[in-house]
């Protein structure tokens, strides 16, 4: 039994090595029955850890509704953000935790399929759901039927409809929804896409119910959430943090530099946040008005030094290099975007056209994609351009900031990939 | 003929996974499309009432006319338009 003030939650037991299930089953051990756990899912407030942050049991209830043979559920632990760990780590401590959330969802919606889907270049993740599955199968009776599935890693491949794309044609490309929330089907059967570690924390309360659940987090974000740390400090760590706890106390946990420039939120989709909201609480009521979010709980740390311009750039040259150019405002637009902001880091470059095309460019590729990919890096160069305001100005007078030419960068972008060997299948 | 009177408003909407960028539709529905800078469809995304004819056309010569087939008449039920 865990208590309900106690952290970590998802995490509790060792990240060396994963809890076996006789192992779980007595560290996650619960005196009394939860009655509904529909209810209890309610009643949690439960909100989707994967980035969109909409809440689970409203997913749960459109899945219910729905007629059919059978259903689906789909445990999404792709972590296609380069700068998150969160599903690493879930999986090297928990994967039994992750696998009862994935069954008392399969329960809730009558889904007799669940399917886990991990990046294929995650051999320790791949292991981990392996094992554990193999430990499930020959001890009781199962009444959902698991299994593993390992798509290409790329970063659209873990948005939902590009997840439930691939396990049906083997192709990770998003769809285009004409309305929304839309059920997502496998073959006929409709499908509830989950992010791992929001299975997770349904594991917990079909376990302790929703009271427990919201022992911790505030009010309108209750419960904990996964966050990766890295950029400006020694080690990258995940952390389980409550929500609603401020940035500041975060930093200090994962001893980072205290007195950074600004934080990158939510993921490469996400939005930078000036040092001096360093005090605000990390939850969605608290980051929504300042432009940023809890997102896919990355925190990307930029220290003094570094350059917001020429970070921001490196991180959308490799996001328009992920697109899956399936539309033209992404397939165009974020190479567009990534240009401008290269010109505006150069000391010869056309700075104030540039800097007059991105915010037009900006304008033009919001909201025209089939999937929010294009969205994100808006998202992410409107906040670049806002946060680092000053910066900027000496950019476009063409006096550059040190730390622009400097070769040391924090915010870890993979290396690029050529367009002709990005895998899709 | 009778004349059927249509509540609210309708919006264009496009596939932009099947748009390739053609531009039929800015030609055919200018009104309501205009275009990006690499030829790619920007729609109108307030609803234009049912009673504005001309637009409606415009949109059915669009639906029409695309060769990739990526656009479609969406009806806004929610929105009350001033003609209805």
């Amino acid at each position: 039994m865990i208590d309900a003030n106690v952290l970590p939650r998802v995490l509790h037991g060792t990240s060396r090595r994963p809890l076996t299930l006789v192992q779980h089953e007595e560290a996650f051990a619960s005196h009394e029955r939860v009655t509904s756990i529909f209810d209890e899912l309610e009643a949690s407030g439960l909100t989707g850890r994967g980035g969109a942050a909409f809440p689970t049991a409203r997913k749960v209830r459109l899945l219910r509704e729905q007629h059919g043979r059978s259903k689906y559920v789909v445990v999404n632990a792709m972590e296609g953000e380069p700068a998150s760990h969160k599903e690493v780590s879930l999986l090297a401590s928990n994967p039994h935790l992750v696998l009862d959330g994935a069954e008392y969802l399969a329960a809730m919606i009558g889904a007799e399929r669940i399917d886990v889907c991990v990046a294929r270049d995650n051999p320790a993740a791949i292991n981990h759901l392996n094992q554990a599955i193999h430990e499930r199968e020959r001890s009781t009776k199962r009444e959902a039927q698991i299994q593993l599935h390992t798509p290409p890693k790329r970063y659209v491949a873990g948005e939902e409809s590009a997840l439930v794309h691939w396990l049906n044609d083997n192709e990770s490309l998003p769809q285009y929804r004409s309305t929304r929330p839309t059920v997502l089907k496998i073959g006929r059967a409709p499908a509830l896409v989950d992010n791992a570690e929001t299975c997770a924390n349904v594991g917990l309360i079909g376990r302790y119910g929703a009271r427990w659940f919201r022992g911790l987090g505030t009010q309108q974000s209750p419960g904990t959430a996964l966050v990766s740390v890295t950029g400006a400090l020694a080690h990258p760590t995940v952390l389980e943090v409550a929500l609603g706890t401020p940035l500041r106390m975060i930093l200090a946990a994962a001893s980072a530099d205290s007195d950074p420039q600004a934080l990158l939120l939510g993921g490469y989709g996400g939005s930078w946040l000036g040092a001096a909201h360093l005090d605000v609480a990390y939850d969605n009521e608290a980051l929504n008005p300042l432009g940023a979010a809890v997102g896919a709980g990355v925190i990307v740390v930029l220290p003094r030094r570094g350059c917001g311009i020429l970070e921001t750039q490196r991180v959308v040259r490799w996001m328009a290099n992920e697109s899956a150019r399936q539309c033209g405002p992404c397939a165009f637009g974020l190479p567009a975007l990534s240009s401008d902001l290269a010109q505006l880091t150069r000391v010869m470059g056309d700075t104030t056209a540039a800097h007059q095309r991105l915010i037009e460019r900006c304008d033009s590729i919001d909201g025209r994609g089939a999937c929010h990919h294009p969205d994100g890096v808006v998202r992410l160069v409107r906040s670049a351009l806002r946060v680092f305001g000053p910066d900027l100005d000496q950019h476009i007078n063409r006096r550059p900031c040190a730390g622009s030419t400097s070769p040391t960068h924090y915010v870890p972008v993979p290396s690029l990939e050529r367009e002709e060997e990005l895998q899709w299948q | 003929m009778a004349v059927r009177r249509r509540t609210g408003g309708f919006v264009l909407k496009v596939n932009p996974i099947l748009c390739d960028g053609y531009g039929h539709c800015h030609e055919l529905a200018p009104e309501l499309v205009e275009m990006d800078e690499w030829g790619y469809p920007i729609i109108v995304s307030t609803p234009t009432p049912y009673t504005n004819l001309a637009a409606l056309e415009s949109a059915r010569y669009a639906v029409r006319g695309c060769p990739r087939q990526a656009l479609r008449i969406e009806r806004v039920v929610d929105q009350t338009s001033p003609g209805a």
